[in-house]
């Protein structure tokens, strides 16, 4: 009989949280050397974890001395370039070095082998790897930034980037493109684990639902990415050689450009956001003792999203000149690819239903996504009616549409994630009423920096200015003032999980009751994930009994 | 600046309607949203632990049934407010009886805006209340967009293509003029306004211009100085077409097809000579492209057309 | 990666390295280098999808110019060229036959002959180049000699094609020595291990978008 991956205890009472046998991951060699060297899938998360941090805590600045600039009307903090180059850093760093890589390569990486009861990924070499790109990917980034910057916004529009921009345009794209090997890599890794590593007994539908969203994510990357690389292989290679794809002076089309820009960047959103997706199913399920409502649902809504989210692209582009019809069908598909978005809101909330539900603060910072990307999806119908996006392109709305979803969503269900898995990943419990003040703080401080911003959107607010007239100044100040509160509310949990390191209380095996085969081992696992087999045999979202014989 | 604006007036035929869009849109998203945090609210609470709430026995339609239903209701909720948007478009779509033609080019970091007669402007955009106008842009450099919050209107003005925006004035006022698209350093200064004025007003307004001259006879000064005349005129040794009647009208190519001498062919036939060459001829015009600004490719296509135009109203972008 | 086998997993007789720690058996390990592969040209497809997109849309935009650049490149080579690749992939399919044969031998030939075949496409490719150059076929050039500004888009094009190509082929050159020099010091099983395999899979991708390139570029512009 093997062991039954958990009882109902008490914390105090669980006494198989220490590794006994085998030193756990962290422990087993100290030095810089082993980390750097490491194809251990656990200790590439934390690599990535601090990667990401560290980029996160850059686009931050970035995003900070936005709001103070914007503060006032005037173009005072920073000169117009100054502040070209401020808003490029912030999209381009937030998009491509904490945005993309930040719930697969950090959770993704960590849990993916844990939650097949395998010992590593598929490729684990390729996986240290992907990790080194992404960090000569950014650092490249860095180099733009301390060189002097890049003013292209982090879409690098044509002709602007190709032969008017005297930034280091070249330079920022060489380290996205770097970056996307990264992410393909990425995709290669988790795709072939999820085909060949899940174990005898674990159909496809009874993976857990966060594998199904990473699986969903990397099919995703694997077809956008290479678009990225080519377009920006393109842009390079004209403003370096002359090599004029989208010159207009030889015929060339600047629109090409968006085409296969947003051919990449459209589904890219979605690389963001369904990760997070998978993170929430996990947390609701648990902090409400639930099963997740509609298994299969939700599984064939994350694949819809993925395949429709290809075909939607055109949507950015309804004013720049495209025919009344290409835009009439991007804004059909559009409003059809919002349809799989409100199927898993409507399921997260359906299994809160009857539930036992308590709040922790991953499960506030769960709730919050539900809310805020409910927000942002449904900004998403304003902006794909047509009519309604030729007043609101290029404005604030689509500010505060991107970033409700994006900040709203996606940053609140990492929180919610590394809360969550941050016993199984460090060993060590965080301080509870700190991180629920903490989520509070962030929700209040994002709606107060971004809420504004849907107004100053529909009064006609353009995008990318740092001076404006002064009817939009109230908004602005609003904003500003909440972006305050959310920078305090995010440096907090840098310092209490900080904290949790040295002085949290020690984590049992499984301090939240979970389900899922990552639960059955120590916290933190040892090194090869499982002293023992693991059961498959249980239902990964067992939380309640099956009582009607339809209930998945 | 006392009062507190969230709507801007409503200045044009579109803003109505597309205000119309904008407040349904409002009132079904703030019902969804207070549907589901109302619902995650109530569960919440009604469910926390420990709470006396029954959990007993699932009713027999919480299953895949009420999945499917929300999932059709969703779907038919989303398409139809697709359909309702949508027939917006299909509105804007069929051409005016009449428009006048406003030329604005798009550079950094200001607006050029010229009058058929010939008056010009920068940054500024006076039109007639009431009357429609087609603004015909370009841009001279990178990517613009022409921005009028109050007329919820924006078009991007991209090198090498002509774009076209109607706007139907229906409010006397001064209006903001943006310029939508990330342009380079200025890019928050490329602010204008556009004057409404009222019929009467609007004439004064016109004849009180400084004397530009006519954009035709700037057209006609610059197909002289520049070299059309040499071979598209007179008795030149080099086998041209002559370009009197042309515009408006059919044009059969070399390659056997035809097309219509509309502003994106003048400016075609002037940039790049050898995409459509005229049947009989041979291609041997040379390429202006880079040799012309937009302001002059505007001023010889005014030109060209006020030497015989065959049908009224220009063609606007195909669909 | 020593093996450390799950505790009640059977401590089979595996042979040294050849299955990696973290994997059951040799299929499953197979199985997986097999599908990241596919996976990963599946992703190169779409990379070079890009670039016949971009032409395609300026085919249908300017016909005239575009094809009459086409008849420009230098045929001969490109196409002697096709048929050197062609054949290094049958040497390259040979050799993958051969690896899981055991045919140690047969194997070193065999990439030897698909390695000096890709380096003789590069050096055509190379003297093509300077052949291009020559004849002022890039955008930039003061002497460019055709009229009709599209035809420096095909050119832009035929540069940018050709030369990621050719960095695709170099790739997959020296992933060829390496093997290569691996096979030599016999210090992997050939039949067991998928690297002959993959390498061979990847050259097979480099040639299929030669031969979508090679019409495309060479024999576009020139029917009638």
């Amino acid at each position: 009989m093997s062991d039954i991956p958990f009882r109902d205890v008490d914390l105090e009472e669980d006494e198989a949280g220490e590794s006994t046998a085998e030193a756990n991951y962290l422990e087993e060699r100290f030095s810089l050397w082993s980390w750097l060297t490491t194809t251990d899938h656990k200790r590439i998360g934390i690599l990535y974890l601090i990667s990401t941090t560290f980029f996160f805590f850059i686009g931050g600045a970035a995003a900070v001395l936005i709001r103070l600039e914007l503060f006032t009307p005037a173009g005072d903090l920073l000169t117009d370039d100054g502040y070209n180059k401020v808003f490029t850093l912030h999209g381009v760093v937030m998009v491509w070095f904490f945005l993309v890589p930040v719930i697969p390569s950090v959770l993704g990486n960590f849990l993916i082998p844990l939650m097949l009861g395998a010992k590593d990924l598929a490729f684990p070499k390729l996986n240290l790897a992907s990790w080194y790109l992404n960090i000569i990917g950014g650092g490249f980034a860095v180099w733009a930034m301390l060189a002097g910057g890049v003013d292209t916004g982090w879409t690098f529009y044509t002709p602007y980037s190709t032969a008017f921009a005297n930034s280091h345009v070249s330079l920022t794209a060489i380290g996205v493109f770097i970056s996307g090997f990264s992410t393909i890599a990425t995709g290669v890794n988790m795709i072939v684990t999820v085909h060949t590593m899940r174990p005898a007994g674990m159909g496809w539908f009874r993976m857990p639902l966060f594998v199904w969203a990473i699986y969903a994510t990397s099919l995703i990357m694997l077809l956008s990415t290479p678009v990225l690389a080519i377009v920006l292989t393109l842009l390079v290679t004209e403003r370096l050689l002359g090599l004029g794809i989208f010159n207009p002076e030889y015929g060339g089309d600047p629109i090409l450009f968006q085409h296969l820009f947003w051919f990449y960047s459209h589904p890219a959103v979605y690389i963001m956001i369904l990760p997070g997706m998978g993170v929430v199913t996990e947390v609701i399920t648990c902090f409400a003792r639930r099963r997740v409502f509609g298994y299969k649902a939700m599984v064939y809504a994350l694949l819809a999203i993925a395949v429709i989210g290809f075909f939607v692209w055109g949507h950015h582009m309804f004013t720049s000149g495209q025919s009344m019809y290409a835009s009439l069908t991007f804004s059909f598909l559009s409003f059809i690819v919002a349809v799989p978005s409100a199927i898993k809101v409507f399921n997260w909330t359906a299994t809160l239903y009857r539930g036992q539900i308590t709040f922790e603060a991953s499960m506030l910072y769960a709730m919050g996504f539900v809310g805020l990307f409910t927000m942002g999806g449904l900004t998403g119908l304003f902006l794909a009616s047509v009519p309604v996006d030729l007043h609101m392109h290029d404005t604030y709305f689509v500010v505060a549409h991107f970033h409700y979803i994006m900040v709203g969503g996606m940053v609140s269900a990492f929180f919610a994630g590394l809360h969550f898995w941050w016993p199984k990943i460090t060993g060590r419990m965080y301080p509870e009423t700190a991180a629920r003040i903490a989520a509070m703080l962030m929700f209040f401080g994002f709606n107060l920096t971004f809420f504004p911003q849907f107004i100053l959107g529909n009064i006609g607010m353009p995008r990318r200015y740092h001076a404006y007239p002064d009817e939009f100044q109230v908004w602005h100040v609003l904003s500003s003032a909440g972006a305050v509160i959310l920078a305090a509310a995010y440096l907090m949990p840098l310092f209490y999980l900080g904290w949790s390191l040295i002085w949290g209380r020690k984590a049992g095996r499984n301090p939240w009751r979970a389900h899922g085969l990552e639960w059955q081992t120590t916290s933190p696992p040892p090194k090869h994930n499982f002293l023992t087999n693991p059961d498959v045999s249980g239902d990964v979202y067992a939380y309640h009994p099956r009582r009607n014989p339809r209930d998945e | 600046m006392g009062e507190i604006e969230i709507i801007l007036p409503q200045a044009s035929v579109e803003a109505g309607s597309t205000d119309g869009k904008l407040l349904g849109l409002i009132i079904i998203s703030s019902l969804i949203t207070l549907l589901v945090a109302g619902l995650v609210g109530i569960f919440a609470i009604r469910y926390r632990k420990g709470s006396k709430a029954s959990r007993g026995r699932l009713p027999a339609w919480f299953d895949s049934d009420l999945e499917l239903g929300w999932t059709l209701a969703t779907g038919g909720l989303f398409v139809a407010i697709f359909a309702w948007a949508a027939s917006q478009d299909f509105a804007l779509a069929v051409p005016p009886q009449r428009a006048t033609e406003i030329h604005a080019v798009g550079k950094q970091w200001m607006w050029k805006i010229e009058h058929p007669g010939g008056q010009r402007e920068i940054n500024e955009l006076h039109v007639p209340v009431g009357e429609t106008v087609d603004l015909v842009l370009n841009s001279q450099d990178v990517i613009h967009s022409f921005y009028i919050p109050a007329f919820r209107l924006k078009q991007d003005v991209v090198p090498g293509h002509t774009t076209r925006m109607r706007i139907r004035p229906t409010r006397t006022g001064t209006y903001r003029l943006f310029c939508a698209e990330y342009c380079g350093s200025e890019h928050s200064a490329m602010i204008g306004r556009v004057v409404v004025l009222s019929k009467e007003a609007y004439a004064d307004w016109l004849s009180i211009q400084p004397e530009g001259g006519d954009l035709s006879s700037e057209g006609r000064q610059l197909f002289v100085s520049r070299g059309c005349a040499g071979c598209h005129e007179g008795s030149s040794k080099v086998r041209a077409p002559r370009l009197e009647g042309v515009f408006g009208g059919p044009v059969p190519l070399a390659d056997g097809r035809t097309v219509m001498a509309d502003d994106a062919y003048i400016r075609d036939s002037i940039l790049q000579p050898k995409k459509d060459v005229v049947a009989g001829f041979e291609p041997i015009m040379p390429s202006f492209s880079g040799a012309l600004d937009e302001g002059e490719l505007v001023a010889l296509t005014a030109y060209i057309r006020s030497l015989g135009r065959r049908d009224a109203t220009a063609t606007g972008g195909t669909p | 990666m020593s093996n450390t086998p799950f505790p009640g997993q059977e401590a089979a007789a595996l042979p040294p390295r050849a299955l990696a720690s973290h994997f059951h058996d040799l299929s499953q390990q197979k199985a997986a280098h097999d599908l990241g592969l596919w996976i990963f040209l599946a992703t190169e497809i779409l990379f070079f999808g890009g670039l016949f997109a971009a032409y395609l849309v300026y085919a249908l935009l300017h016909p005239g110019p575009f094809f009459e650049a086409a008849a420009e490149t230098e045929i001969v080579i490109g196409t002697i060229n096709t048929a050197i690749l062609l054949t290094s992939g049958l040497t390259a399919a040979l050799a993958v036959k051969a690896a899981g044969q055991n045919r140690h031998d047969a194997v070193l030939l065999l990439i030897g002959i698909t390695i000096l075949l890709g380096l003789a496409f590069l050096a055509a490719k190379g003297y093509e180049y300077w052949l291009d150059i020559h004849h002022h076929l890039y955008p930039t050039s003061p002497d460019f000699p055709l009229d009709a500004p599209a035809a420096k888009l095909f050119w832009s094009l035929y540069w940018v094609m050709t030369g990621l190509h050719a960095v695709h082929m170099t790739v997959g050159l020296g992933v060829w020595a390496v093997i290569w020099e691996m096979a030599r010091r016999r210090s992997f099983s050939l039949s067991d291990n998928s690297r002959v395999r993959i390498a061979g899979l990847y050259w097979a991708f480099v040639d299929l978008m030669w031969l979508f390139l090679w019409p495309l570029l060479y024999l576009a512009g020139r029917a009638g």
